[in-house]
């Protein structure tokens, strides 16, 4: 297991940093909660993500994923360590990642369809245009019936689904995923991450994708990466996923190559769930 | 409930009231009026009074100076607070210097303004819009600077990734917000923008239905007092209406009240 970890490691490593998309080099993150205290949420992070590459984020509630998605989106900054994305050095908002944020982030006050086609008329894409490739993208994720909904009127999943869409219509060359499926139930998470795998082999982004849920990890991705519990968590481990591709999620899951390497994960993710447990339940 | 049952149960209550109104002000008990006429009046009296303004036309001058005084207060008073909400959101240092005062002003009963506005604006409209204009702009003041300041912060990093840039961030974020708390204060604003208007009249004017009421009771004429009132009344209903419309069309995109989803 250390070994496929070792390995894994190496092999980013020698990718020269032109190529990667993502260079996290020692990112320490600490919020000021009070005016002396400081609480230190990621401790020298470092993760390396290839152009195309899909990489999942694993680990324990509140040990720090969003917070490295943030980090990665120059929507935080790091106390410490560098972030280069594709070779440049990342000093404001990161305009090459689209981002799918954890929490409800569609306009309330945008029909689906407007919400999606935003993200264009931000760039100058004519409104025409921008509503016309919005509609492609809809149709794309199954919304075509519902692109004059209000989010309000839209099911957690399908509000997803738009929120997809209004993301990747930009073509960001980075996504950014953070636990998307979330709130969805099984089965509309084998749909939701088949329809993901289907439009990023049609595209392949580098993803930097957040779940917590391990399984997923491993049937949607390249690499999974392990957080440790915070606070000050750091990235334990980095496992290549050996299952080719094009995969389906629920045919993926009874692959033995799956079990093994669920198996070994799980080993080391365990003591650390437990862990973060055990902290949040003392705070 | 069906539409009809609500309506007929709204008009039996008011038929009530009136038929209780009605007997209680003319029929003694127990060789006693409870309630004296020279008091209350009586449903007849007002509502003849009432045809008579109407029949004879003299109504709409007053009704129209009201309106016309109402809306100036109501638009003007929403423009500044727009705007100055904006301005204070935006500027979080600029709300820190005026906080103070901010807080001293919208404590003033607005009443004590009314005689001063007098004296530098005439007894004319504009010093019944001037106090109207002093209760509409707190509250949409406040709102709007709410609606800014409580913008989710998911939204607006999420707009930061779209592209957007701080125009379009005011256009497409900020703005509706800050109208949809202004739209959820909307019927408190109107209805300031009337009370100030009215008040106005009361304390001095020459036309309006708070003068129409200030010169009934100046005689002593309660029928005229109750039906100024019933008038201001009917007025009132009619163009919270018109708001309650125009804010259904604004707020389409917000959940109806009760099926609220997370
Ligand atoms: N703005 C902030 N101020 C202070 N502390 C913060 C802030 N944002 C996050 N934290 C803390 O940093 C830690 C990591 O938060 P983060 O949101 O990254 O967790 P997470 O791994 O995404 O958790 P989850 O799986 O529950 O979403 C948490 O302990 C959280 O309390
Ligand atoms: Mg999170």
């Amino acid at each position: 297991m250390a070994e496929n970890a070792a390995v894994a490691a190496s092999n980013t490593q020698n990718a020269r940093a032109s190529d990667a998309a993502i260079v996290l080099d020692d990112v320490v993150v600490a919020f000021r909660l009070a005016d002396d205290v400081v609480y230190t949420a990621v401790e020298r992070a470092t993760l390396h993500v290839a152009d195309g590459e899909f990489v999942a984020i694993v680990g324990p509630t509140g040990c720090g994923k969003s917070t490295l998605l943030n980090v990665t989106a120059g929507l935080v900054t790091p106390a410490a360590g560098a972030v280069n994305i594709f070779g440049n050095s990342l000093s404001s908002l990161n305009r090459q990642a689209g981002y799918l944020f954890q929490a409800d982030a569609l306009f309330p006050w945008k029909t689906a369809l407007e919400n999606v086609a935003i993200g264009l008329e931000t760039s100058g894409t004519p409104v025409t245009d921008a509503r016309a490739r919005a509609r492609e993208w809809l149709a794309r994720v199954g919304l075509e019936a519902f692109a004059d909904r209000y989010p309000h009127m839209l099911s957690g999943g399908q509000r997803k689904r738009v929120g997809l869409a209004q993301v990747l219509i930009r073509d960001p060359k980075i996504l950014l995923m953070d636990e998307p499926f979330g709130p969805l139930d099984a089965q509309t998470r084998q749909i939701m991450g088949n329809l993901l795998l289907d439009l990023w082999t049609a595209d392949r982004k580098a993803v930097l994708f957040v779940t917590h849920d391990l399984e997923e990890a491993i049937a949607l991705s390249d690499r999974v990466v392990i957080m440790s519990a915070g606070p000050a968590a750091r990235i334990i481990g980095d496992w290549r996923v050996p299952l080719t591709r094009p995969r389906d999620i629920s045919e993926v899951k009874l692959d033995p190559a799956f079990h093994e390497l669920h198996h070994d994960i799980w080993q080391k993710l365990k003591a650390e769930v437990l862990k973060g447990y055990a902290w949040s339940e003392r705070v | 409930m069906s539409r009809i049952n609500l309506l007929l149960l709204q008009v039996l209550v008011a038929v009530v009231s009136i038929a209780l109104w009605h007997v209680l002000t003319t029929y003694p008990i127990f060789g006693k009026l409870l309630l004296p006429p020279f008091f209350f009046s009586n449903p007849v009296d007002v509502a003849a009074q009432i045809v008579a303004w109407f029949s004879s036309g003299v109504i709409w001058k007053h009704l129209w100076v009201t309106l016309i005084e109402s809306i100036l207060a109501f638009v003007l008073g929403s423009i500044g607070g727009v705007l100055v909400g904006f301005w204070f959101a935006r500027q979080p240092r600029v709300a820190a210097v005026f906080d103070p005062y901010v807080k001293m002003v919208n404590a003033l009963p607005r009443v004590v303004l009314a005689p001063i506005f007098a004296l530098w604006l005439g007894l004319g409209i504009w010093s019944k819009v001037a106090l109207g204009f002093t209760l509409v702009f707190f509250i949409v003041f406040f709102n709007v600077y709410q609606g800014v300041k409580e913008v989710s912060p998911t939204v607006l990093a999420n707009a930061r990734m779209l592209g957007m840039s701080e125009r379009q961030l005011m256009r497409h974020v900020y703005w509706p917000s800050a109208l949809s708390w202004m739209f959820s204060s909307l019927h408190t604003a109107v209805g300031f923008a009337v009370v100030g208007a009215v008040v106005g009249e009361y304390l001095g004017a020459a036309a309006g239905l708070g003068y129409l009421i200030q010169q009934a009771e100046g005689v002593f004429d309660v029928a005229g007092v109750f039906a100024g009132m019933f008038v201001l009344a009917a007025f009132v209903i009619v163009i919270d209406t018109v708001v309650s419309l125009i804010e259904k069309r604004l707020l389409i995109w917000r959940p109806a009240v009760g099926d609220a989803r997370p």
